[in-house]
């Protein structure tokens, strides 16, 4: 298991190291002056030459990324021009509010995607399955900046029953959490679906079934326990996406979240803040995709084997 | 056409979303002749009009008519997702294809490195860093989703190149003296395009998604070019005053992604079902 995890972690290297140098990257050698956007046309010669100073870009690239990642190692990803703070203790401060968001939309896509995708299982080739299948197509087609916007007109501008943005009690997070939950959810449904199906025609169900179970045992029991290792690797993955999702639903629902944050920052072309913004979000995947890694390992001892 | 007839016959949802696209495309290419008004053109005493005669879908903040900028959206969102498709597949094909064929150092390179880190943190998210930092613009977008896009394509053809290299047509075509470049080009190319194919369209969905996205979030095409995603942006601010600013473009992003989501999902189905499992987990990994 040691051995298993080490390798998963040594896998997860590479993954770190080239968002690491993109980002880096990014700010310093792509076309276009990020010193002349920040300031915004019409800056003076002077003004540019004294922010790129500042900022440590009038040194010779590999000098600025040796320092990068040196900084990095303590902790430090700069200081916000916007906040006029430490990069790292701002992207902190709105971290949980992300966590939160992100947590109760996965337990949204649970709800509705497992259900939903063993009555389709269950009743593979019927009505309630094509059914199941459209709403899947619907919800996979829905980008969420689209859907937030509709959700809110119906339900806070309309029928006035939730709140239309901001942060606050357990009805702030219903419509930004269906938001940021529901493409993921269709895919959740279609995922489970093609599980349970695949356990359902093993032998051992057959053999249950032979035994005289009931159906619900045979479901709930047997098949879905089996199924359960695949879709505990999806809702893993689906996590990691929902952090990266998080942005827009964020934006919408003027979250006061990391997503948010990162428009802010480019809105603010704040690039320090903007780079600690997206490292932490790419962490967070990768971190989130490691843990669920060691998890299958837990629950499946052929992972570990392979 | 034979082949498009058989699929279009055999396949229901096949069909709703070649209409699907065929409007789009429709849509896309004569949007100078069947739009109402140029998408650009103010008329302030117009402005925040409600969907009625003069203007079907009414008119945005500035009085812009909201059916031509949706017409003209859908040039864009075509434009894009073309422009992305056809990048990243040529970049995904040509790495993946020549580490599966040459294998060793080359493969172990970009599979594990390349590939692998690539693929292991969501695109969108690379592709909204890449466009704030290249600024906006429609060529930007271009850029930004190619990078981030290849990827996938690349792990596709890597795969299917080191199955077909195996195959006796791949043998005999080296016995008889072809070169690397020739067997690459003209024997497997052709042989393992089907499937590249088919993700294809799925990834056009992807990449009008993903244009939309970065668009609503102010890093995408330039105003006042119609994008779909910044008209859903602009919108936000007018959700308790004209409701119909976000009905509408909310409506033609999804028809699109359904339209290509419909095509290739029936396409996969009609040309290999066991592809099934390995693109959806191929789209659950990005």
């Amino acid at each position: 298991m040691l051995r298993y995890l080490s390798l998963r972690l040594l896998f997860a290297l590479p993954a770190l190291w080239l968002i690491l140098t993109m980002v880096f990257l990014l700010a310093h050698i792509v076309p276009g002056d990020p010193v002349a956007q920040m300031l915004g046309e019409g800056a003076r010669a002077e003004d540019l030459q004294q922010l790129r100073h500042v900022l440590g870009l009038d040194l010779p690239l590999p000098v600025q990324y040796g320092k990068y990642l040196a900084g990095l190692v303590r902790g430090n990803l700069g200081e916000s021009f916007r906040f006029q703070q430490p990069v790292l203790r701002v992207v902190a401060s709105h971290y949980p509010a992300t966590l939160e968001l992100a947590i109760v939309a996965l337990l949204v896509c649970a709800t509705i995607g497992i259900p939903a995708g063993m009555w389709a299982a269950e009743r593979r080739g019927r009505a309630a399955d094509r059914a199941i299948g459209v709403f899947t197509l619907f919800g996979l087609s829905v980008p969420n900046f689209a859907l937030g916007p509709v959700l809110i007109l119906i339900f806070s501008v309309i029928l006035g029953w939730l709140p239309v943005s901001g942060r606050g009690g357990p009805s702030h997070l219903i419509l930004p959490a269906i938001t940021l939950g529901a493409a993921l959810a269709a895919i959740m449904t279609r995922m489970v679906r093609t599980s349970v199906i695949e356990e359902l025609s093993s032998d051992y169900v057959r053999t249950a079934r032979a035994k005289g179970l009931s159906n619900g045992a045979v479901l709930f029991r047997h098949a879905f326990r089996n199924a359960l290792i695949p879709i505990l690797t999806i809702l893993g993955l689906q996590l990691g996406t929902l952090l990266a999702g998080t942005i827009v639903t964020e934006t919408i629902f003027s979250w006061p979240g990391v997503g948010r944050l990162a428009v802010q920052a480019i809105q603010a072309r704040d690039y320090p803040l903007l780079q600690g913004c997206i490292l932490m979000i790419a962490f967070s995947y990768v971190l989130v995709n490691l843990f669920t890694d060691m998890v299958y390992a837990l629950v499946d001892p052929r992972v570990r084997f392979e | 056409m034979n082949a498009l007839r058989d699929f279009l016959r055999h396949s229901g949802p096949g069909r709703w979303g070649f209409a699907l696209t065929a409007l789009l495309v429709i849509a896309a290419v004569c949007a100078s002749w069947i739009a109402p008004a140029n998408p650009a053109a103010q008329n302030l005493p117009m402005r925040l009009a409600s969907p009625g005669p003069g203007h079907w879908m009414g008119t945005d903040e500035l009085g812009r008519d909201i059916l031509s900028r949706v017409l003209y959206g859908a040039r864009v969102s075509m434009l894009v997702s073309i422009c992305v498709v056809l990048g990243a597949g040529i970049v995904g094909l040509t790495i993946g294809g020549l580490a599966g064929y040459f294998g060793r150092w080359l493969d172990r390179v970009v599979n594990t490195v390349l590939i692998n880190a690539f693929l292991s943190f969501p695109g969108i998210l690379l592709a909204i860093a890449f466009a704030a930092f290249l600024g906006p613009g429609i060529e930007k977008v271009i850029l930004a989703l190619v990078l981030t896009g290849w990827a996938g394509y690349a792990r596709l053809a890597r795969a299917q190149v080191l199955q077909a290299k195996e195959m006796e047509y791949v043998l005999a075509a080296r016995s008889l003296g072809a070169s690397d470049a020739r067997i690459l080009i003209r024997h497997l190319l052709p042989n393992i395009l089907q499937p590249v194919l088919v993700q294809a369209t799925i990834a056009m969905a992807g990449a009008i998604l993903a244009e939309s996205t970065l668009s609503f979030l102010g890093v995408g095409v330039l105003a006042p070019m119609p994008s779909w995603g910044a008209m859903l942006n602009d919108a936000r601010a007018h959700l308790f005053d004209a409701p119909h600013l976000v009905i509408f473009p909310a409506l033609a992003v999804m028809a699109a992604v359904l339209a290509f989501n419909l095509l290739g999902d029936a396409l996969r189905d009609w040309m290999d079902p066991r592809m099934r499992s390995y693109l959806v987990t191929l789209q659950l990994t990005r």
